[in-house]
């Protein structure tokens, strides 16, 4: 079986008890993905998978066969930052920056959520329009533990890209 | 030639507000930026090593025993098991910050439940994982641990020279405003974001290990003695560290038992804690139970001071946390007693947790000095501005440079403070009661010695080299400044490297004086290399203005390319502490000011608005230096709301060791942060004229949060953290 990852297929044979974080780390040499918990309570190991937000540790890579899987390495590069990440390193978005990937991604899904009209637990209505507020980036960014710190300057990094979207 | 300075004066000299180059303080973007948001940065664990054995530590069950029998047997035939290694040099314990010298080992002694025993060994994570889990090991068991923290029936003695000056006693009983409470703290966990990881490698003579590390100098010896190796044969890589905290001041049992299987093996291996063997057996910070007594004359200014507090650690550890370390120094009273007392616990290792002692010490003193300027009805921030003293009280040695009443008035007008004439309960919105609070941040100032290469390349670019670490303090980003300021050379012709054993020895990161310590060794390399720019010039050091690459003197302009014509400089800068903390009282200073809404129903406290003004000496990059701010802030919240390691009084064991239970802030518990930098140069701090930033803007913030609560619902809390349950229990009706 194979996972398309990043754009590129990569055959996954291994122990069926690899989870997709550690196939991503080790197999695909794809570290950018983190693991801070293993056991998705820290949102560190955050990918897109099918374009939504996953804890990559809490599924098995042999779930995922032929299905298409986003990582930080896909969405920019040094030389060709995403706005996202290029607004993080702006706004002073991490300091250790073990966190960063997983909340990149996050933040990414996050914000197409939204614009699908997802409410959250801080919603006035289940139904209608979602606006972000800085409440409601906060509430849906809450999976991503950033234990540096930095959460006032990320809702200021992803409030400068979606106004830059709107 | 080497430029070197022992700090045993002040350095008045200002020099790098003497550089032309203009970059020093600015608020430039981190330059280990991009590689840490595009995920390149490569942290401990992610080097891909060729034919790399993954290890998983087993650890013990009880609290206090022996190991009897570890049954290899059990797990010896199961799928990719190598090997299971349980030797003698095997450390049980992490060290120490500074510690230099191995932690205790002996791993079959079991002196805390969750200590290291034996590292399960096998081809795969997935296959190292189950085996280390299916091991069977045999323990005989002692019914004598002591593991009740707040049990007065364990061993008991007190660390340290107590202060006692004058009749503190008669000083509360003849004070027109007295204040005698009891708070407490529970154990808190760094928890980095990154567990505690290490690959080693071993080609027969030297031993090469990527681990995740603050203070490499020290790391080197540690593992060196740890495993029998001369230091010079040990090599340590740790230009990532995602967080700290205090956790990885010292090495932890992972690295130890990669590098024993890697020389016994003879195969690279990677051991990772797991997260939950990063709250068992790295450390804890201690539980804290604080006595406070003040005593205040009609004008509101302190006669008496007491501040006695009780902590535990582990049989044969040194350490203490310091609760007192702050108020040593910052109010008055000529009356004092403080002391410290350190009870024997068999519970993980207690060490430091970031910003040791005046992280929890100051959150208790300022919730007392709330009480005591709720008692004389005063303005707490007029409380505060009365009692700056002239001279260090106990030690009657003056102060360098403070700004604290700075940061009071400041903060008080960014937040818009209304101070006079409190009273709880006057806010309500809906279900919410509403207060504000503020409390004083104060954090001792440390200084450590320090080396750093710069090098002057032909070109005109330079770099810099430490086996100083960047924890996500901004290491890579200040020192880069400082050397552009030096050199006038734009930011990013400088390459700044860290976190390998083989550079010049660095201050290491741990309490807040990585920048002011490594920083002055960049400053006086760079000192050096421009008084060697000068002889080639024909005049004095201060005679040069450098520039955009360009040298000055006596309006003549030329390029350095042209002054080195071909050549390189290079030098090492040599800093040592010396003794100005003798001669004068140097910290960091601050004040928080937060308003918090408190659900009258739930007894659920949010933290609506948080603010805090601090004076740190100069700032080396005003960004970084905000967020260092920032982060001490939300650890306040969790300190204040959430975060406690509960520990189970029958056995032992953490009851909480994972994210999921132990509650660290996350995102939606912190507000919009608001950060004041107060204009400060200090000349005893540093030839930076800079203090250190990491730890200050924790020390006292949770202070200020209970405050708010008292001032908006009237519970007045002694017991941190402050959840629902117990405000709750104190609410009235609704």
């Amino acid at each position: 079986m194979a996972l398309i990852i990043n754009g590129r297929e990569y055959a996954f044979e291994g122990d069926p008890r690899t989870t997709l974080l550690d196939f991503l780390r080790r197999d695909c040499d794809l570290t950018g993905t983190k693991k801070g918990c293993d056991h998705g309570q820290c949102g560190a190991c955050t990918v897109l998978v099918n374009g939504q937000r996953i804890n990559s540790c809490l599924t098995l890579a042999v779930m995922h066969d032929g299905e298409s899987v986003t990582t930080i390495e896909g969405l920019g590069t040094i030389d060709d930052l995403h706005p996202l990440q290029a607004a993080f390193v702006k706004h002073d978005g991490y300091q250790c920056g073990y966190c960063t990937p997983g909340q990149i991604c996050s933040a990414k899904a996050m914000l197409e959520e939204a614009a699908n009209n997802w409410p959250s637990f801080v919603s006035e209505n289940l139904s209608g329009e979602t606006r972000l507020t800085p409440d409601e980036i906060r509430e849906r960014m809450s999976g991503n533990l950033c234990r540096c710190g930095a959460y006032s300057n990320i809702v200021d990094a992803i409030v400068e890209v979606m106004e830059r979207e709107q | 030639m080497t430029g070197s300075l022992e700090m045993d004066r002040p350095d008045d000299r200002n020099r790098l507000d003497a550089m032309a180059q203009g970059v020093i303080g600015k608020p430039l973007d981190r330059p280990d930026g991009p590689a840490k948001v595009t995920g390149s940065a490569r942290y401990a664990a992610e080097y891909a090593v060729e034919n790399c054995a993954e290890g998983v530590l087993v650890t013990a069950t009880i609290s206090k025993g022996q190991v009897v029998a570890i049954d290899e047997a059990s797990v010896r035939d199961m799928p990719g098991v190598i090997a299971v290694i349980s030797d003698e040099r095997m450390v049980a314990r992490p060290a120490q910050g500074g510690a230099g010298e191995s932690p205790v080992r002996n791993v079959r002694q079991v002196e805390y439940w969750g200590q290291p025993i034996a590292l399960v060994v096998a081809e795969t994570f997935e296959q190292a994982r189950n085996a280390s889990k299916q091991l069977r090991i045999e323990y005989r068991s002692d019914d004598d641990a002591a593991i009740d923290q707040h049990s007065r029936d364990v061993p008991i003695e007190t660390h340290g020279e107590p202060t006692i000056q004058g009749n503190l006693d008669k000083a509360i009983s003849q004070a027109a405003y007295a204040v005698e409470v009891t708070y407490t703290t529970e154990c808190h966990n760094s928890a980095p974001m990154e567990p505690h990881a290490s690959i080693a490698q071993w080609d027969g003579t030297t031993l090469t290990v990527h681990s995740s590390l603050q203070m490499l100098k020290y790391n080197v010896k540690e593992l060196a003695d740890a495993v029998g190796l001369d230091p010079e044969d040990v090599r340590l890589l740790s230009p990532y560290v995602g967080g700290g905290f205090g956790s990885k001041l010292g090495i932890s049992p992972e690295g130890v038992a990669a590098s024993i299987a890697a020389m016994e093996l003879g195969r690279a291996v990677r051991v990772v804690l797991l997260r939950q063997q990063v709250f068992q057996c790295v450390m804890r910070r201690s539980e804290t139970t604080q006595r406070l007594r003040l005593a205040a004359d009609s004008d509101g200014r302190l006669v008496g001071f007491g501040h006695e507090a009780l902590v535990s650690n582990l049989p044969g550890e040194t350490f203490a946390e310091p609760v007192t370390q702050a108020s040593d120094f910052l109010y008055p009273g000529e009356n004092r007693t403080l002391r410290i007392d350190l009870a024997r616990l068999n519970l993980v290792t207690a060490g430091s947790v970031r910003a040791p002692g005046e992280a929890v010490g100051m959150q208790a003193l300022e919730g007392a000095m709330d009480e005591l300027a709720m008692k004389i009805g005063i303005d707490p921030v007029e409380l505060r501005l009365r009692n700056i003293p002239e001279r260090h009280p106990a030690k009657d040695i003056p102060y360098s440079s403070r700004k604290l009443a700075e940061c009071l008035k400041a903060g008080a007008e960014r937040f818009g403070w209304h101070g006079a004439r409190r009273s709880p309960c006057h806010t309500r919105e809906g279900e919410w009661w509403i207060g504000t609070g503020m409390a004083t941040a104060a954090r001792v100032h440390n200084l450590n010695e320090a080396e750093a290469r710069v090098t002057l390349y032909p070109d005109g670019t330079a770099a810099v080299a430490s086996d100083m670490t960047d924890i996500g303090t901004g290491t890579y980003t200040v020192l880069g400044q400082i050397a552009a300021e030096m050199l006038g050379l734009d930011r990013n012709d400088v390459l700044v490297r860290l976190g390998d054993s083989s550079f010049p020895p660095g201050a290491g990161s741990g309490g807040s004086w990585g920048a002011p310590s490594t920083g002055s060794a960049v400053f006086l390399a760079c000192e050096a290399i421009r008084t060697r720019l000068a002889a080639r010039l024909g005049c004095q050091e201060e005679e040069l203005t450098l520039q955009d690459g360009f040298a000055t003197v006596r309006g003549q302009t030329t390029a350095l390319s042209d002054v080195l014509k071909g050549d390189q400089i290079e030098e090492v800068g040599h800093f040592k502490a010396g003794e100005i903390s003798d001669k004068f009282s140097a910290a960091m200073y601050g004040a928080f000011f937060t308003e918090v809404a408190v659900n009258a129903y739930t007894g659920e406290a949010r933290v609506r608005r948080f603010t805090g003004a601090f004076g740190f000496g100069r700032v080396l990059n005003a960004k970084t230096a905000t967020s260092q701010c920032m982060g001490g802030m939300v650890w306040g919240i969790g300190s204040a709301l959430t975060e406690e390691e509960i520990f189970d009084k029958r056995y032992g064991h953490v009851v909480n060791p994972d994210l999921a239970e132990y509650h660290v802030p996350v995102n939606l518990d912190v507000p919009h942060l608001d950060v004041v930098l107060v204009d400060e140069r200090d000349p005893a701090a540093s030839p930076l004229q800079a203090k250190g930033v990491g730890e200050l803007g924790i020390c006292g913030a949770a202070g200020a949060i209970g405050n708010a609560i008292h001032d908006a619902c009237g519970v007045r809390l002694r017991s941190f953290p402050f959840t629902p349950d117990k405000i709750m229990a104190e609410l009235g009706d609704p």
